[in-house]
């Protein structure tokens, strides 16, 4: 890989994580348990459109060949995304968002603080800029995961399921490949296995202080970055491109 | 005097004088009632309100557009916030006015119950639905109650970008494709008429204009309201370049305002009954978004309780 493919590579899977999110979180419009809750994850998810917005253009000035934000987010296809598999889980209830976002915001927290001394400039300025918005998104996980979790036999219950059903996603995470390994040796992105100590850290001490159990490490699924994904990831895209689609060349 | 005529002869002088009524002066229980009950209305019509755009938040063509309706969507979260806000200065709890409205016991606005059937639907509901929105909202911000008076400042300023973005979708839509010129045309003859509805019945039928006049809450009549609406709004068509549906709008030099045709009471009534499109599904998505997170808001308050029990660290 040539330094520019690699930097490619970097952009667009923040990219596409942030697009992927920020479309799960939106779905929860008019539907989230309280008023306060409404504002809150569609700021979140705004926040990530935009850092998805600057690094999928990014990704696409790199590329060169002339794809913009859009050409890259509603014209390809279900395999060529490279978004982990977390991020594109179904909300579930609110107990599962606010697990995916723990262990997201956890995971995104640490890339980021990283990424501000990449050697990649651009994803350096992104990485400053979103570090603060993600360390808000972390705290409202938090301080949701220690309510759900420490507050009533149910929502303990409910927590716990959801916390069960994202976790095997996270090893994905952490997983090495020739993209991160290039990124390491160019200093554009960090070595996984160095985040891995403090989001262990992080996380074990929010579900400790949370009364919850820490999910045993067993299934491991993956393939996200290379463009395999989950089923209903098809379903999302028919519903995020059909319309940009059925009007081929139009501006909006 | 009596204690009560000296309280409302004060009353009386703060209003006609142009001053705020806060929410420790005293007031009469009707001006308490009439505005808890016209806040509440507009608070359920901000949360109702996001779902016929929120329809089309997954599915927007670009990720501007995407960006933008999202950001417009939480904003009518937030004005609903402010408003409920605004109610409880008056003694009535956001729990008590959201109860209502599940049950069917308050209204919200009936506009919000006609579908979003294309993506020029949001370009329409921001053009002419919040415009008319702030045609109604303007005065309101002189209202005599402080607390509505100063929300209704704040959203007034929101629900300008709102109408603007709306009128700058439908404008690149009516200069762009056919289809795409189609489907702003399309849009606009549908959400025409029921954007004139939303001032309400005309002035002979409206049920409590004469006094929220003199209470200072209300300052110009539904059809007053109406017809500067329609003025306002002609000329901003013809910059689309989009046609609306009314064969009887002219220009009447004499009046100095533009005639338009019989809106249809009737449908207008069966909206307002819960016979639109889309009274039951809106409700019940609510009431199911209420329910769903009930076990959420729990959490919350046993969580805030064992909190509050331990002993301070």
């Amino acid at each position: 890989m040539t330094e520019v493919e690699v930097r490619t590579a970097c952009a667009l899977r923040l990219g596409d994580d942030g697009l992927v999110l920020s479309h799960r979180l939106a779905e929860w419009a008019s539907r989230a348990p309280e008023l306060e809750e409404d504002v809150a994850l569609t700021n979140i998810a705004l926040d990530l459109l935009g850092q998805a917005r600057t690094l999928l253009t990014h990704a696409g000035g790199l590329e060169g060949r002339g794809r913009d934000e859009n050409d890259l987010a509603y014209l390809r296809e279900e395999r060529d995304f490279v978004n982990c598999l977390l991020v594109e889980q179904e909300n579930g209830d609110f107990g599962s968002t606010i697990a995916r976002q723990l262990l997201w915001s956890t995971y995104q927290l640490g890339l980021l603080e990283a990424l501000t001394r990449s050697t990649d400039s651009t994803l350096a300025a992104v990485a400053a800029k979103a570090v603060k918005e993600v360390a808000y998104h972390r705290d409202h996980a938090l301080q949701w995961t220690l309510r759900l979790g420490d507050g009533t036999e149910e929502s303990h219950r409910r927590m716990q399921a959801g916390l069960d059903r994202m976790w095997p996603f996270t090893a994905e995470l952490f997983e090495r490949d020739g993209v991160t390994a290039e990124a390491v040796a160019l200093g554009i992105g960090p070595d996984p296995d160095g985040l891995r100590p403090g989001w262990d850290a992080a996380v074990d001490a929010v579900l400790t202080e949370a009364t919850l159990r820490r999910p045993a490490d067993t299934w491991a699924p993956t393939g996200g970055r290379r463009g395999l994904h989950t089923e209903r990831f098809g379903h999302l895209l028919a519903e995020m491109q059909h319309l940009h689609r059925s009007h081929p060349g139009a501006r909006w | 005097m009596d204690p009560t005529e000296a309280l409302e002869e004060h009353f009386r002088r703060t209003v006609e004088g142009e001053q705020r009524i806060e929410p420790r002066d005293w007031m009469p229980d009707a001006y308490r009632a009439t505005l808890v009950r016209q806040i509440a209305q507009h608070a359920h019509s901000e949360i109702i309100g996001m779902q016929p755009e929120g329809n089309w938040i997954t599915r927007a063509p670009s990720l501007r557009r995407k960006a933008i309706l999202m950001a417009k969507v939480q904003d009518e979260a937030g004005h609903g916030l402010y408003l409920y806000a605004a109610a409880e200065t008056l003694g009535t709890s956001r729990d008590q006015l959201l109860d209502l409205l599940h049950r069917g016991r308050q209204k919200y606005s009936s506009i919000f119950n006609y579908p979003t059937l294309t993506w020029a639907d949001v370009g329409a509901i921001g053009w002419l639905v919040d415009g008319a929105a702030i045609t109604n909202q303007i005065p309101l911000c002189r209202c005599s109650y402080g607390p509505y008076a100063r929300a209704m400042t704040r959203i007034c300023k929101e629900e300008s970008f709102h109408q603007r973005q709306g009128f700058e979708l439908l404008h690149t839509l009516s200069h762009g494709t056919a289809a795409q010129l189609a489907m702003a045309q399309d849009a606009v003859n549908r959400w025409w008429w029921p954007s004139l509805m939303m001032f309400g019945p005309p002035d002979a039928e409206s049920a409590h204009g004469a006094r929220s006049a003199a209470w200072r809450i209300k300052r110009h009549s539904n059809d007053e309201l109406r017809q500067r609406f329609v003025d306002m709004t002609v000329p901003q068509s013809e910059v689309l370049g989009v046609s609306l549906p009314d064969p009887e709008l002219r220009w009447n030099a004499e009046r100095g305002h533009y005639d338009f045709g019989a809106l249809d009471w009737e449908e207008f009534r069966a909206v307002v009954r819960g016979d639109g499109p889309c009274n039951r599904q809106r409700l019940a998505h609510r009431v199911a978004a209420h329910e769903e997170g009930a076990w959420v808001r729990e959490a919350a308050l046993a969580y805030a309780e064992k909190r509050r029990r331990e002993p301070a660290a």
